[in-house]
């Protein structure tokens, strides 16, 4: 248990979900990679399987759609792990609440699969970068703490 | 409803006239006809023959199609663009109630396959003859009959029942339970 | 025996921004058929529209899609605009024209960049996203926001720009050049690149006239539509700039002609700047008569195409949306029969998809036995790894 948490606070590996966003947050999400923000200088990549996630990025609004999706990949990450709400649509369905195809908030799909989950908000429409790095260390030393 | 002869209320000049005209005792009424773009109403059941004249134009292509919950049932508004003049023809074609059908121009405009399809989603209009007439735009667990921008449906109240929450393939998710 | 197959791609992947769905059949390891699942991105924007006034649907349209941000607004306002007969103030056509075109250069950048990845040249997608950030720059400063500029308003714009914000624009432009150059140099004169890209994902002109493709999907087919010079709007027909059209329908092409925009988007900033007149940038606009209007401009992916139905009451009756790329993206139909599996990743990614304009998703398997073959990570890799192997080759 020790050793795993030692392993997790070392380097933080990301997988990004789209939930239903409109692309601001996920490309804000990919500029973290490249060289101006640059965030495997902490560790942190992005990864193409939620099996081998720390963090999981969620953006967007979580449609009717995309939430049986969230949710199984949620449940395919391996635990424990974070889930980063990242922007607005994913902290409350941001100026979408009203609209038709909208499936519950993100943190309301994945408490409903593992009401133990861990979220981080990061609020902000798309919250800029900077913002994004800010909570993943800050996620980081919330995981110490565990 | 009888083709009666083209009944203009404005007079037909430019190159967007000169579209209209080709069109025409298709043509039911006009309601605008300026430099660059035009209205024109046609009768429903040349749809076909009026997107076959409007495909064969030089430089010209369906940009989309927009559906409208109207009194009368769905009118369908076919916005066809043709460059370099650089015009915007709007053709609006009534699907009456209580069919709201029309025939579907997607056999001989490709690009009418899929917004006749998102028409049909959210709005309950009918095309016939459409070559693949599938779900497009709404969930998966979106019940049939139930047409979101249909003026009678109300985006808060009117929603359907959300998908089921997806079960864990075992039931414990909690603590360690995860392998890396 | 050959048997038809299906492969999975999607819904999820790193660099795919959005959740998308593509079903490809392929024969053997010929992709004969395409179907795309959308859906996953759909939040039913123009029914929202009609619960907000006027004034308030530019702010939720220019969420429909964060790279073409600034077109979503631009063509709501300008379809409203023709149901008032509003004459929008020549220094506010200048500002628009300024924030379009630099969305223009940052999202064919990001594409390069996409593209480079696809392909195996990680170098290519660093570097392009680190230029990228002289756009995003200058947007910044023009605009107060990286993404999401909150720009337009029924009848001008809603932030006027002093002069040092246009000196410092003007000098980002001209920066990119550079950058630009290189770019377009390491497209252009690199044989591996020449042998994955040409000939690949043929879009006949024919058929980029009947699915109603625009952008560099069309012009790179050889169509010279673009509505920046067919339907002027904002201030394109006060500047000097060419539409650039490339022949062939192929991958290749489509990169070329996004690379060569983008220096006539810096042109087109610089002449902004230069000839911007002082003056107003608002005409004040009290109420919407009733009527109907339709707007239209080029986004960085093709057509963005806005109707716009009023009653005279102070809420759209009717707000129809639709991004470029619903339909760019059936063209896929046309453009991916013949591929081989290695070849659709980067054809998926020439028409350049927007999800979240068209909200949409898609997904390749076996034909007969359901199974899926690939995913989409897998079929990046497959390209990456073509690419290598052409690379020893030379």
């Amino acid at each position: 248990m020790a050793l795993k948490m030692w392993a997790l606070r070392k380097s933080l590996w990301v997988y990004h979900v789209n939930a239903g966003a409109c692309n601001n947050c996920d490309i804000e999400v990919l500029e973290l990679l490249t060289p101006r923000y640059d965030i495997e200088r902490f560790g942190m990549i992005l990864v193409g399987s939620p099996r081998h996630a720390d963090v999981l990025a969620v953006t967007g609004v979580c449609t009717r759609q995309a939430m049986p999706r969230v949710q199984e990949v949620y449940m395919q990450t391996a635990k424990p792990c974070v889930v980063m709400a990242v922007g607005s649509c994913a902290l409350a369905q941001g100026i979408f609440t009203e609209a038709y195809h909208m499936g519950p908030t993100v943190d309301q799909a994945i408490k409903a699969v593992d009401p133990n989950a861990i979220i981080l908000y990061v609020p902000g429409c798309p919250p800029k970068p900077e913002a994004m790095i800010d909570a993943a260390v800050k996620g980081m030393e919330l995981l110490k703490t565990l | 409803m009888t083709v009666a002869a083209m009944q203009t209320q404005v007079p037909l000049a430019g190159f967007v006239g000169d579209v209209i005209k080709q069109l025409g005792d298709a043509v039911n009424e006009v309601h605008q006809c300026t430099e660059r773009r035009g209205i024109a109403r046609i009768d429903p059941a040349r749809t076909v023959e009026v997107a076959r004249k409007m495909i064969a134009m030089d430089g010209s292509r369906l940009a989309t199609a927009t559906g409208i919950d109207v009194r009368d049932g769905i009118d369908v508004l076919y916005h066809w663009a043709i460059e370099p003049q650089g015009v915007v023809v709007t053709l609006k074609v009534l699907a009456a109630r209580p069919e709201m059908e029309v025939e579907s121009i997607a056999n001989v405009v490709t690009g009418a396959n899929w917004i006749e399809r998102e028409m049909h989603d959210l709005l309950g209009a009918n095309f016939r003859n459409h070559p693949d007439m599938r779900r497009l735009i709404l969930d998966d667990s979106w019940p049939e009959g139930v047409y979101p921008l249909r003026k009678d449906f109300d985006q808060v109240v009117d929603r359907p029942p959300l998908p089921p929450n997806q079960t864990p393939p075992d039931v414990n998710t909690q603590g360690e339970g995860g392998r890396r | 025996m050959s048997h038809r197959s299906v492969v999975n791609i999607g819904p999820f992947h790193p660099l795919q921004e959005e959740a998308e769905f593509f079903q490809l059949y392929v024969d053997g390891e010929t992709v004969v058929d395409v179907d795309v699942r959308i859906s996953y991105n759909h939040r039913g924007i123009e029914k929202l529209d009609e619960s907000k006034t006027f004034d308030q649907v530019p702010f939720v349209v220019e969420r429909v899609c964060g790279i073409c941000s600034a077109s979503h607004p631009l063509a709501y306002v300008q379809a409203v605009e023709e149901i008032a007969h509003v004459q929008v103030p020549e220094r506010a056509l200048y500002l628009r024209t300024i924030v379009n075109e630099l969305e223009r250069i940052h999202s064919h950048m990001l594409w390069v960049g996409l593209a480079g990845h696809f392909l195996g040249y990680n170098t290519v997608f660093m570097w392009a996203w680190k230029y990228r950030e002289l756009s995003m720059d200058a947007l910044e400063v023009a605009t107060g926001s990286r993404v999401n500029y909150a720009n337009c308003k029924i009848g001008g714009v809603r932030r006027d720009m002093s002069d040092d914000l246009l000196a410092y624009i003007d000098k980002c432009s001209a920066d990119l050049v550079g950058p630009l150059e290189m770019l377009t140099k390491a497209v252009l004169d690199d044989p591996v690149l020449h042998a994955r890209l040409k000939k690949v994902g043929i879009l006949t002109p024919r058929d980029a006239k009947l699915y109603g493709a625009t952008g560099p999907t069309a012009r790179g087919s050889g169509v010279p539509i673009d509505v920046r010079r067919d339907d002027p709007y904002a201030a394109y027909d006060r500047v000097d700039w060419s539409v650039i059209t490339a022949p062939a329908g192929d991958v290749f092409s489509k990169a070329v002609v996004r690379l060569l925009e983008c220096f006539e988007a810096v042109k087109i900033i610089r002449q902004c700047i230069k000839d911007i007149p002082g003056g107003e940038i608002d005409a004040k606009v009290e109420a919407i008569p009733p009527g109907e209007g339709v707007g239209h401009v080029e986004a960085p992916r093709g057509e963005t195409f806005h109707y716009v139905r009023a009653d005279g009451s102070n809420r759209p009756v009717r707000h129809k949306v639709r991004a470029p790329s619903f339909n760019n993206i059936p063209t896929f139909k046309a453009s991916c029969i013949g591929l081989q599996i290695p070849d659709v990743a980067i054809t998926l990614a020439s028409v350049d998809p927007c999800y979240s304009c068209t909200e949409r998703m898609c997904v390749v398997a076996d034909a007969q036995t359901h199974k899926p073959i690939y995913n989409f990570a897998e079929l990046v890799r497959l390209s990456q790894r073509k690419t290598e192997q052409m690379r020893k080759k030379w």
